[in-house]
């Protein structure tokens, strides 16, 4: 195994790692603000790619087709959020459950409308080639994904720090009674991380299409690698699912590459090694 | 009567009735889904012992019921045990070991923390399963796994075998009952209501979720066990995700707490499944709608929601019980 391996493998795992940055990312803000498990997540990323995908066929811009994935991903979200999901936050087993009908239905719909064949797609023009140096070969777009989720995280961190609609996620966060008595609308910041976490995961779907492809069942692939994510980073923390994200993709892309038919058992070993030392996670706070 | 006699009554008259059912002339096609009943049956009341009973809502339940059933596929195709005792024996110390194993990493946290990270370890068992095709063969499964022979009687048939499954569901739901009854199914109440006070009269609340996720997958793996000899073939849809959502389901609806109630979650699951699959393709989603109306307007399930209707449908009115309001 030479450099090549190394270094290929670790730029795999970072692009994919991003990937997963788009949906833990709303998973863990989800479950830090509402403590609502959302099981739909990966079927929202699902949902995205297929939008999208749908979009580029028909002749639309690549990067505007995965905005409209989002967006469309984003609207059906909040219309099942708004229904149902809004009333039970506090009952986090029948939110849950509730998330999981969700997502069966989501994934029976997009098998109804796109049917079972795996649709592979391709990176938007320009992107396509990969970018030689000496003997190592980088594909142009892994290096874009993961210049676009870095610019993500860094537009939700600056979001959650710096602006009014940040601080009082946060103060809902750290004592939702306490925000209310203190007049935050925390209905309102309930409903705004609920349509970001959507909008981010099917945005993912497009994004992540030319290098995870889209096909049934690829959100039950994606989701044990989420939740690992949310368990080694720390459930609510978005530092957390940044840093989790970039592990897990790494542990992954390597665990693929050495042993091919173990891989997913290879993400057992962060979690249980984060159980034992750590269970609230690096960047989590005690339950 | 007293309500004590009065329920061994009716428990000793269903089971009559489920014994002479394959011969009161019930369709093949109709026992067969009653076999599975049954085996979905035995799965959610080891759940029960967990969810009802200790307090902890563990997703990663189908993974046990799959390491059963896995042991039994592998078992035959590879190394050639097929008895009736020694796969069980293998099915069910397979599925302790690996409740075991997820205790020691689950437990480390409560609660909702608990949730996720039994939905992470069912879905790495579910990957393994998956992609490990050497020893799973991957998404094909395993075919070729035959119903063994128990002591002189052959259950390879679908009547025989029906009560084979019949009588594994009625000694586990004893051996639970008795469980659950025990000063040991007590401690467990007591983890349940309220874990802070237990730990102040000194009891290590810790070792006796332990012990309880470990005696559930027991029971979850001779389920995993029946399942595999009942389809013959294993496939890692036996253990995902959505199979542990569907015994939770089955314990919702049944009833949480209540061990015989999962015959009723299992008969109504078992059966929709099976003629939604055989009406619609769309049934997943139907699947997906029906969850939504059990969490939402049965919560307590049947065994609430149909003495209820019953009333209403009589004109009475039913009185709030205590675990409602």
């Amino acid at each position: 195994m030479g450099l090549q391996f190394y270094v290929q493998n670790a730029l795999g795992g970072l692009a994919y790692g991003s990937l997963l940055f788009l949906i833990a990312s709303g998973l863990t803000l989800i479950f830090g603000l509402m403590r609502i498990i959302n099981l739909a997540q990966t079927a929202f990323y699902l949902l995205g790619a297929y939008v999208g995908l749908t979009l580029v066929a028909h002749g639309t811009n690549f990067w505007l087709a995965s905005v409209a994935g989002g967006a469309v991903t984003m609207v059906l979200g909040l219309a099942v959020y708004s229904a149902f999901l809004h009333r039970y936050h506090a009952d986090h087993l029948t939110s849950l459950l509730l998330t999981l009908g969700f997502a069966l239905i989501l994934d029976d719909g997009v098998l109804a409308v796109w049917g079972g064949d795996p649709r592979s797609i391709a990176p938007p023009p320009g992107l396509a080639g990969s970018i030689h140096i000496g003997t190592l070969v980088f594909p142009e777009y892994w290096l874009a994904v993961i210049a676009i989720s870095f610019t993500i995280a860094a537009v939700l961190f600056f979001a959650l720090q710096r602006t009014m609609l940040g601080v009082m996620i946060r103060a809902s966060v750290d004592d939702e009674e306490m925000a209310r008595g203190l007049g935050v609308d925390v209905n309102r910041a309930f409903f705004v991380v609920f349509a970001a976490g959507a909008f981010i995961a099917g945005l993912g779907g497009l994004l992540g299409g030319p290098i995870t492809s889209a096909y049934p069942g690829l959100d039950g692939e994606i989701t044990p690698l989420a939740f690992a994510v949310v368990i080694v980073g720390g459930m609510g923390s978005l530092t957390g699912a940044l840093v989790g994200s970039l592990l897990i993709g790494l542990v992954n892309a390597f665990g693929k590459a050495m042993f091919p038919e173990l891989s997913y058992f290879t993400i057992f070993v962060p979690v249980a090694l984060i159980m034992a030392f750590r269970p609230q996670g690096l960047f989590g706070r005690k339950l | 009567m007293s309500v004590g006699r009065r329920w061994i009554v009716a428990a000793a008259a269903g089971f009559v009735v489920a014994l002479l059912l394959p011969r009161l002339g019930v369709p093949t096609f109709y026992v067969s889904l009653l076999t599975q009943t049954w085996i979905f049956a035995i799965v959610a009341m080891s759940l029960d012992l967990l969810v009802g009973f200790t307090g902890l809502v563990n997703f990663s339940q189908a993974a046990l019921f799959g390491v059963g059933a896995y042991a039994v596929a592998i078992g035959a195709t590879r190394f050639h045990v097929t008895a009736f005792v020694p796969v069980m024996a293998l099915g069910i110390v397979c599925a302790m070991v690996t409740a075991a194993i997820f205790g020691l990493v689950a437990l480390r946290s409560e609660g909702v923390g608990f949730i996720i990270i039994t939905i992470a370890l069912n879905e790495i068992v579910w990957g393994l399963a998956y992609q490990w095709v050497s020893v799973s063969g991957g998404d094909n499964g395993i075919t070729g796994i035959v119903r063994p022979h128990v002591g002189p009687f052959d259950v390879s048939e679908n009547t025989g075998y029906y009560y084979v499954c019949l009588l594994s569901f009625a000694i586990c739901l004893v051996l639970l009952l008795v469980l659950v009854r025990s000063p040991f199914g007590l401690v467990l109440k007591g983890v349940r209501e309220t874990p802070r006070r237990m730990r102040a009269l000194g009891y290590n609340v810790w070792l006796y979720r332990y012990l309880a996720m470990t005696i559930s997958g027991g029971f979850a793996g001779v389920a995993g066990v029946l399942f595999a000899w009942y389809n013959q073939f294993v496939g890692p849809v036996a253990l995902s995700l959505d199979q542990s959502t569907q015994i939770l389901i089955i314990v919702i609806l049944g009833g949480i707490g209540t061990l015989y109630g999962q015959v009723f979650g299992a008969l109504v699951v078992v059966f929709l499944s099976n003629e939604l699959s055989a009406v619609t393709q769309r049934w997943e989603m139907v699947l997906g709608v029906i969850y939504f109306a059990v969490v939402m307007y049965a919560p307590g399930g049947l065994v609430v929601l149909v003495p209820r209707l019953w009333n209403r449908l009589l004109g009475r009115r039913t009185p709030v019980t205590a675990e409602e309001s």
